[in-house]
């Protein structure tokens, strides 16, 4: 009597169907979007960041130009940006597939060399005409740029005239910085103000801190919130002016220029020590310098080209948004302060 | 006679066995969550060290920065439930009405926003420059609130958490049965009364779990307190694993951050559900709420008509803002755009895999979770089991993500199974929700139940088709709607991995954003929310009302 119930012709239960449907749509949608790769040619894996390999920035033309030559596959792996970078070169150890890593900055590049995972590019650089100095047998410079403030002319008509006058000025303007400890814009701006200020940094910082609207984790959040309206000025760079008027043709957003001059930011590509490509890898290194992927830099990466090519920047570049006066320390001397120089920027502004 | 008294001895000796195997499911989630989480963390400190915990422990700053943690994630989770519960209060109470179900769908927006879209929405209406302060300026007003500071932390996290804490009391209302309101009405019950003996005993099965997931999200809340934070003094605890993890590359030290993070979440989080322990209901047949005394009582229509507006537009004056954002950007180029659509049906597969894992691994710890409380009387060890679903939020993905990728570079297949592992991680984030959305109305369900199941024999598939599952549906289809939709809006996970040949919509939004593209960025992550919506919308019908 009890058992019948309990166990009645189950029909087709429509979960389940549902269930194996949804299992089926996920699987379909999960095949079709990943990319096949094409095991035929030689394949060159090149870590880079996110915005260099977007559908805008120089990944794919670079790409394009490159492969047409070689009769390889380049391949990008795009990752969030050059502490990134360096993050997953260091979680790899030995193992990385990576051939090159293109994307550090100049902070980082002490770090990057001290892993013993990078090999010298073996390229002779005397022939070429670098627009900075450069000699380094590690690292190919391929673009670089100046750190500055930019801001919307509309909301703000005379901008300070010097990182001093920014400071001291109490009825400045409000800017938007990037915090060093996640991004860095925010760490150039640390090293940009030891530059200026030297051993009176933190109190430096805490003159400009009632004028720092919010510090970001990135550029993006810092950029975003600017064009909101949110501030009339954000520490960015300054070719940032140039998309502007290359893209949207407006003139409204300028850069500060600073009469101290500067701080150069220089990013950077090497080869590993693991590649198993080594030759295609110094390849690449050296078509980086080509005038072919000089002349794509300035409207895709929006910095400046480290190469001098000949051929006149675009338009949009102003040649009065170019510093004066170009500031820099050593990366050595940066990596050995970096952590300190923020904990002094980290106290003068919890105050 | 004899053979039904054979049948019985069979069946009373198949519930002994039962007995022991229904704890399966839950330990088996458990045995799987622990070793994914518990695997990736010793993964790191295998290959990285342990970090030094001396120097964590007597670090001064530390200190202030967990203070901060604990301030911010008490205040955010107080404001937010505590004012969640008028609201839903005013949703039960006010249960028909057009729009209602719209308004409801909206509440669940915000939570599955990437947080930097929604933080934009937020400025664009509070912000310096935002509506509010310019409609101020135009009436003469210089006023402007003051979004950046634990002020705009607090408005993002309320922003963030109230809907979703509203999402997650309303069910407490549809376990309330007719007889106590009938009964109430009888006696001729105040409102303050009704609130007190009816709807307390039935709140007091979901608050715990809600208190602990808005806390949890508070706690371990990370761009909206560094965008809106206005300085290095605002700093949570998963800024500093990130310092530690990026900048300063010391992975030990972010697993050893991770885990007091960890600990600290698991202790409050116990705390919070041993001090509100669930006190069971009137049983009864649940049959809305149409003998509720106050419903029609004109000051109490007036107070939830309020209630109902304001929070409306709190929530969705930001919302709009990303839409008009949205729909003043390049918006056909960027819809045309075939890469858009593949990148959309990525998130949508990752998102798909990651809710179902989740809900599996729910309903595990749900079934196990109820055993421990009906059958064998331990309502501690259910907490925990509980617990063990929820703490995935207190550890970084980024920690998690970490780990389970030096695990998948031992064995070489990082480039084979990226878009699953991004899957597995976004099941852990979603598996929280889903549980808290599940495990409240099962039990509530067993507790009804249990004794005539056992009478009849009534067990296992059968059990869970006929007398469980009914009344999960609802509850499982919110959980599963908003799992997807808010593993679909994920960012973080996925720019972890490799993702230039295989983006998902979100990280194609970062790029966008990154690549000074601000304007194709808004149309994008309209075309997110949107999406989200449509998901959210079409699983929760597909999974509530189709599956009955």
């Amino acid at each position: 009597m009890a058992s019948k119930p309990l166990r009645p012709s189950v029909p087709k239960e429509p979960y389940v169907k549902i269930l194996k449907i949804l299992c089926g749509l996920a699987s379909c949608l999960l095949a079709i979007t990943c990319p096949t790769t094409q095991a035929a040619k030689t394949q060159l894996t090149v870590y880079t960041y996110a915005s260099f390999v977007s559908e805008w920035g120089p990944g794919p033309l670079i790409e394009e130009h490159f492969e047409a030559q070689c009769d390889c596959d380049l391949k990008f792996v795009g990752l969030e940006d050059g502490a990134a970078l360096l993050s997953r070169l260091k979680l790899e150890g030995d193992r990385s597939p990576a051939d090159v890593i293109l994307g550090l900055d100049t902070s980082l590049t002490v770090e990057a060399q001290q892993t013993g995972l990078l090999q010298g590019h073996g390229l002779d650089l005397e022939s070429v005409n670098f627009a900075l100095p450069w000699s380094n047998p590690v690292f190919v410079p391929y673009d670089f740029g100046y750190f500055g403030f930019v801001y919307d002319s509309e909301a703000l008509p005379v901008p300070p005239a010097s990182l001093t006058e920014l400071v001291n000025n109490s009825n400045g303007p409000r800017i938007i910085i990037q915090d060093p400890r996640t991004s860095t814009p925010g760490l150039g701006l640390v090293l940009w103000m030891r530059k200026i200020f030297d051993a009176a940094d933190e109190d430096a910082w805490a003159m400009l801190a009632p004028r720092i609207v919010t510090v970001t984790k990135g550029w993006s959040e810092a950029y975003g919130l600017f064009l909101k309206g949110e501030a009339p000025m954000v520490l960015s760079y300054t070719t940032s002016p140039a998309y502007h008027r290359h893209v949207e043709q407006t003139d409204r957003y300028r850069v500060a220029m600073f009469k101290e001059g500067h701080y150069r930011q220089v990013e950077v590509a090497a080869r590993l020590g693991t590649s198993s490509e080594p030759q295609l890898a110094q390849d690449f290194l050296g078509f980086l310098l080509s005038d072919t992927v000089q002349n794509i830099l300035p409207t895709s990466n929006w910095m400046l080209p480290a190469v001098l090519t000949g051929q006149p920047l675009p338009e949009a570049f102003h040649s009065d948004e170019v510093p004066q006066q170009m500031l820099r320390f050593d990366p050595a001397h940066v990596q050995n302060q970096r952590k300190q120089w923020i904990n002094r920027w980290l106290s003068a502004l919890s105050r | 006679m004899d053979k039904s008294l054979a049948v019985r001895i069979v069946t009373l000796s198949r519930m002994r066995a039962y007995r022991v195997i229904s704890l399966w499911p839950g330990t088996l989630a458990v045995a799987f969550l622990s070793t994914l989480i518990g695997g990736s963390l010793v993964g790191i400190m295998a290959r990285f060290g342990t970090g030094d915990l001396t120097a964590i422990v007597t670090d001064a700053y530390l200190h202030s920065v967990i203070g901060f943690t604990l301030w911010q994630a008490t205040l955010s989770t107080l404001i937010s439930v505590g004012l969640a519960l008028p609201i839903a209060r005013a949703y039960a109470r006010q249960s028909h009405f057009v729009g209602r179900r719209a308004l409801i769908t909206l509440m669940g927006l915000p939570m599955v926003m990437p947080v930097i879209v929604a933080v934009l929405g937020i400025v664009a209406v509070y912000g310096h420059n935002g509506v509010i302060t310019q409609l101020m300026r135009t009436a003469g007003f210089t006023w402007s609130f003051g979004i950046y500071g634990l002020g705009g932390i607090l408005l993002a996290h309320v922003f963030f958490n109230l809907p979703l804490a509203v999402r997650l009391l309303l069910p407490a209302w549809e376990q309330v049965p007719g007889e106590s309101w009938r009964l109430a009405s009888t006696l001729g019950m105040s409102s303050t009364q009704l609130f007190r003996f009816i709807e307390w005993p039935a709140l007091s099965a979901f608050l715990p779990g809600t208190l602990v997931i808005v806390f949890l999200l508070c706690f371990t809340s990370f761009a909206v307190v560094l965008t809106l934070g206005g300085g290095p003094g605002a700093t949570t605890v998963e800024v500093a694993i990130y310092q530690a993890l990026r900048f300063d590359f010391d992975p030990g030290r972010a697993t050893l951050l991770a885990l007091i993070q960890l600990a600290l979440c698991a202790t409050i989080a116990l705390t919070m559900s041993r001090w509100l322990r669930s006190q069971p209901l009137t049983q009864g047949l649940q049959e809305g709420l149409r003998n509720r005394p106050d419903r029609k009582a004109p000051l109490n229509r007036a107070v939830d008509v309020l209630l109902i507006t304001v929070s409306a537009l709190f929530i969705g004056l930001p919302i709009a803002a990303v839409v008009v954002a949205g729909l003043e950007g390049p918006l056909l180029r960027v819809i045309l755009d075939s890469a858009l659509w593949s990148a959309t049906a990525r998130s949508l597969g990752i998102a798909l895999i990651a809710t179902l894992i989740a809900s599996i691994l729910a309903l595990g710890l749900a079934m196990t979770a109820r055993r421990l409380v009906l059958v064998q009387r331990r309502p501690g060890a259910t907490d925990l089991v509980l617990l063990a679903g929820s703490v995935s939020l207190a550890i970084p993905p980024m920690v998690i993500g970490t780990g389970i990728f030096l695990w998948a570079l031992m064995t070489g297949t990082t480039e084979v199974f990226t878009l699953l592992l991004i899957a597995l991680i976004n099941a852990l984030m979603v598996l929280p929700y889903a549980l808290r959305s599940i495990a409240p109305v099962l039990i509530d369900s067993g507790r009804r139940h249990h004794k005539l199941c056992e009478q009849l024999g009534l067990q296992g598939w059968q059990r869970f088709r006929r007398i469980d599952w009914p009344a999960i549906r609802k509850p499982t289809a919110f959980a599963v709607a908003l799992g997807s939709a808010l593993s679909f809006g994920d960012m973080g996970v996925a720019a972890l991995f490799d993702t230039s040949g295989a983006i998902t919509l979100p990280v194609m939004l970062y790029h966008r954003m990154s690549a000074y593209r601000f304007d194709e960025a808004a149309v994008t992550a309209l075309v997110l929310v949107v999406m989200s919506l449509i998901l959210f919308w079409a699983l929760d019908r597909i999974v509530g009302r189709w599956l009955s």
